[in-house]
């Protein structure tokens, strides 16, 4: 007799985290699918999240704690129970809190959802450092969301659905994709809304957009310039909105002027038409305009910049917390409804500071991965000894795996947590299995929006191998290591009563449909009385944060640098098949996409005697790999591309191992080269060689 | 030809192969074959956009398949009641005639078993009342499973829309 049930839970193959409805039969995972009660998913699912079931059943992922036997990074491990494991972490930990306190123990978590528990662990064990994944992500416009607005980057979201025009710098909605964006988008496209792409390369986004603008690599801030420049000239923003909300807008004004179409022209390659164009077409439908203010903006050094003035775009339209334009994301209080209990609430602030909080040459904000770096690497302001990696794989994330492994071997411990072999756990000294996000329960998070919701991810199945899920992970750590009064957790349903304790839902609430809705109406603050959370209250041209740190708020454009003859900036980027490096092994996305080319300008691959489908040789000092070329006019010629998360050099990943290049390996020496103000890595810093082989 | 038609609306595919996924976990096939493939094409430059066009191919379910008539045991086989041309597994040899036969390409060898396997618009969820596996989970909510009649008549009104469109729009 099979059994079938269902169960809401939310996809684990990305970290967009789509809610999901799996369908198990004797305990086993057979069908996964988009929740249907959710608009934008209603049974939908990209390849990824269907892809989720392979994942489930491959045998090529940790299947029980490991202890590194020979060097680091070596591949020699010795399979160990639990209890070994954690008692191994925990005599060293011991030893590192006794000789240098408990502030030498650093988490850097992928982040996310799920971190109050994360947050709470490292707090417990009275150390101030808690990091996440943002140095390489959305560092530098988050920032600039917040020091225009006071809201981060997470708090502001886009009405795609409602829209009529939407500028994507390189945001490459349809590839990097997310399913309720997706369709949010598309149904827009239905009712007439137009999307103008501009990028270095043409993606399938710029297949699907209606005006597509090649941009020359790193001169995205040149054309927000001069966007801003004929906006406020031909006085096409939204004056009473600019009037009533802007700081210092004279000053913008001013600082603009010598930025004209004509002048950016001659920096981006995009004819000044062109730009006068963009400007006027979005001010016709203003403020249902969207300037989409970047996700992943860790490219260059004036990423922060441009981001910021992507931001100011969308001022200028007018289109805060209205319809069809940015909306402010609300919380459970917004709603009027109490939010989650913190699990951290009650555990005592650490004593020490951050590791960066005072460290010379300060971007803005704290926790930043690189700043962590140097901390290892100088013993600066204080050692760190020990560093937990949870869901997260700097070595194939930040530049330059071989100065990364130079600076990790400082560590006395290195643990990672992981479902897949990463770079980083094969480079561990302990790698602790996490059960996949189909044999987990989470912690239930809110996911803030126009209509907040509380969400829950739930287990489907049984670990299929000695794995655990996280929850139990950190709370059997945090009784290893003398924090187990913070952790009295038995089981996850323990864990979400006293999460919902203050609000008065009940675990039974989240049954019907995975989540709980908070409200019925989209909230919306009223046109005339929008909450800015800046020391002003207002949107804040010049901003104090930034002139605290040394940095000016309108900065002056930079020509970026010309690669030489046969160089090329390298650019990478997300195939729709594959979440970063995490997915290259799996049977299904393996076969779609098994390996990564590098895309050359044809005129330049002329130059250069290479034909499409040669392998050329990608160089930079010493290193070197070879790769197939796709020769196309659909790239900038003053860059190559490859996409991210190839390379794979964990034999026991047999299917990705050896295949493709991994483009970190070519940011060499860029592993503390940053946006100067937002943090944020620059990635495009990479200038590489290109040769026939 | 089978009652039923899956048709693409090319304005929303992404090309996003998540419709191979969807079809390979639910029939659990193997590396190598795949019962339904999108085939990309382009890009082309067409007034100034790169355009690329993504091509969804599964099984057309014709009224007279070849293969059915090539299959010289009888596992290739349309079904009476809604005319869907799936293998019955216990009866393929691995001949590969229906191969030769389909001008598509549509059947698939699997390398496991040694016999062909295909699309058969997963009709164990048909039966159900449900919608093939590609189409339920499509990302973009670009297929759609509907009768062969309702195919012709969105395609005739989107040619319109789109073309007028394009000139009056």
């Amino acid at each position: 007799m099979s059994e079938t049930t269902y169960v809401y839970s939310m996809c684990g193959m990305c970290a967009v985290r789509c809610p999901i409805r799996v369908e198990t039969k004797n305990g086993m995972v057979t069908w996964i699918e988009g929740n249907p009660y959710v608009a934008g998913m209603e049974g939908s699912l990209c390849a990824k999240g269907s892809a989720g079931l392979a994942f489930e059943y491959d045998y090529e992922r940790p299947q029980s704690p490991l202890i590194r036997e020979g060097a680091r990074g070596e591949g020699k491990w010795k399979k160990a129970s639990w209890e070994e494991a954690l008692d191994y972490i925990a005599e060293r930990i011991d030893k590192i809190k006794a000789q240098y306190g408990a502030k030498a123990i650093a988490l850097a978590d992928r982040g996310g959802l799920f971190t109050d528990l994360t947050k709470a662990f490292i707090k417990a064990l009275g150390s101030p450092n808690y990091l996440d994944h943002d140095d390489t992500c959305a560092k530098n416009v988050n920032m600039a969301a917040q020091t225009l607005f006071g809201y981060g980057r997470g708090d502001i979201g886009y009405d795609f659905a409602n829209t009529k025009y939407i500028v994507l710098f390189g945001r490459n909605v349809f590839e990097s994709l997310q399913v309720r964006e997706v369709n949010n988008i598309l149904d827009a496209m239905e009712k007439g809304c137009k999307i103008t792409y501009i990028d270095i390369r043409a993606t399938v986004t710029a297949s699907k957009s209606h005006k597509f603008l090649m941009i020359r690599p790193g001169t995205d801030y040149a054309m927000i310039l001069a966007l801003m420049h004929v906006i406020i000239k031909e006085k096409l923003y939204d004056i009473e909105f600019v009037n009533r909300y802007f700081k210092d807008f004279p000053e913008l004004e001013s600082f603009v002027t010598q930025y004209t179409p004509e002048w950016a022209e001659k920096e981006t390659g995009i004819p000044a038409f062109e730009i006068v164009n963009v400007a006027r077409e979005a001010a016709t439908v203003k403020p249902k305009v969207i300037f989409h203010a970047g996700w992943m903006l860790a490219r260059y050094i004036d990423s922060f910049y441009a981001s910021r003035g992507l931001y100011l775009l969308n001022a200028l339209m007018g289109n805060i917390e209205a319809k069809g334009g940015l909306i402010i994301a609300k919380g459970a209080k917004d709603a009027g409804k109490k939010g989650l209990r913190s699990l951290a609430e009650g555990i005592p602030e650490p004593q020490d500071k951050i590791f960066d909080a005072d460290m010379p040459n300060r971007t803005l904000g704290t926790g930043h991965i690189v700043n962590l770096y140097k901390a290892i690497k100088t013993g600066e302001p204080y050692p760190i000894k020990a560093l937990f990696a949870y869901r997260y794989d700097p070595m194939v994330s930040l530049p330059d795996p071989d100065e990364q492994k130079k600076v990790l071997d400082n560590l006395d411990l290195l643990v990672s947590i992981d479902v897949n072999y990463s770079e980083t756990a094969w480079f561990s000294d302990v790698i602790l299995p996490e059960a996949t996000y189909l044999e987990r329960s989470n912690i239930i998070c809110i996911q803030k929006g126009q209509k907040p919701s509380f969400f829950m991810r739930r287990q489907a199945m049984k670990p299929r191998y000695n794995a655990k899920e996280g929850w139990e992970i950190f709370t059997l750590l945090a009784h290893k290591l003398g924090a187990g009064q913070y952790f009295p957790w038995k089981s996850i349903e323990e864990i979400w009563n006293y999460q919902l304790e203050p609000t008065g839902y009940k675990i039974e609430d989240f049954d019907a449909k995975g989540f709980v809705s908070l409200s019925k109406d989209p909230i919306l603050m009223p046109r005339d009385a929008i909450k800015f959370t800046t020391p002003s209250g207002k949107i804040e041209v010049i901003s104090d944060k930034i002139t605290k740190i040394g940095a000016k708020s309108l900065a002056e454009y930079q020509t970026p640098k010309k690669p030489d003859e046969g160089s090329f900036r390298l650019a990478f980027g997300r195939t729709a098949v594959h979440t970063h490096a995490q997915t290259q092994n799996n049977i299904y996305l393996n076969e779609i996409v098994p390996e990564n080319h590098l895309w050359i300008n044809e005129k330049e691959a002329e130059k250069l005697g290479i034909k499409n489908g040669d392998t050329v040789k990608v160089s930079i000092d010493d290193y070197k790999g070879f790769i197939r070329a796709y020769v196309t006019p659909y790239i900038h010629p003053e860059a190559v591309f490859m996409y991210h998360g190839f390379g794979n050099e964990i034999p026991l990943k047999t299917r990705s191992f050896g295949k493709g290049l991994k483009d970190n390996k070519f940011q060499k020496g860029l592993l503390e080269t940053v946006d100067p103000v937002g943090g944020g890595v620059a990635f495009l810093n990479a200038i590489v060689k290109v040769k026939k082989a | 030809m089978s009652i039923y038609y899956i048709y693409q609306d090319h304005l929303r595919c992404i090309g996003c192969y998540a419709c191979e996924v969807h079809c390979k976990t639910k029939n659990n096939v193997p590396i190598g074959p795949r019962l339904c493939r999108i085939i990309p094409v382009g890009p082309k430059m067409v007034s100034g956009i790169p355009v690329m066009h993504f091509i969804f191919m599964p099984c057309f379910h014709c009224e007279e398949p070849w293969c059915v008539s090539a299959c010289p045991t009888g596992s290739m086989q349309k079904r009476a009641k809604d005319g869907i041309v799936f293998v019955e597994q216990s009866l393929c040899i691995g001949c590969k005639s229906c191969i030769t036969a389909c001008p598509w390409g549509v059947p698939q060898w699997n390398p496991e078993t040694g016999k062909i396997i295909k699309c058969d618009y997963c009709k164990d969820r048909v039966d159900q009342g449900l919608k093939p596996a590609c189409v339920t989970k499509c990302t973009a909510k670009s297929l759609k499973f509907i009768s062969a009649h309702e195919a012709s008549l969105l395609k005739r009104e989107r040619f319109v829309r789109d073309t007028y469109a394009l000139l009056y729009g």
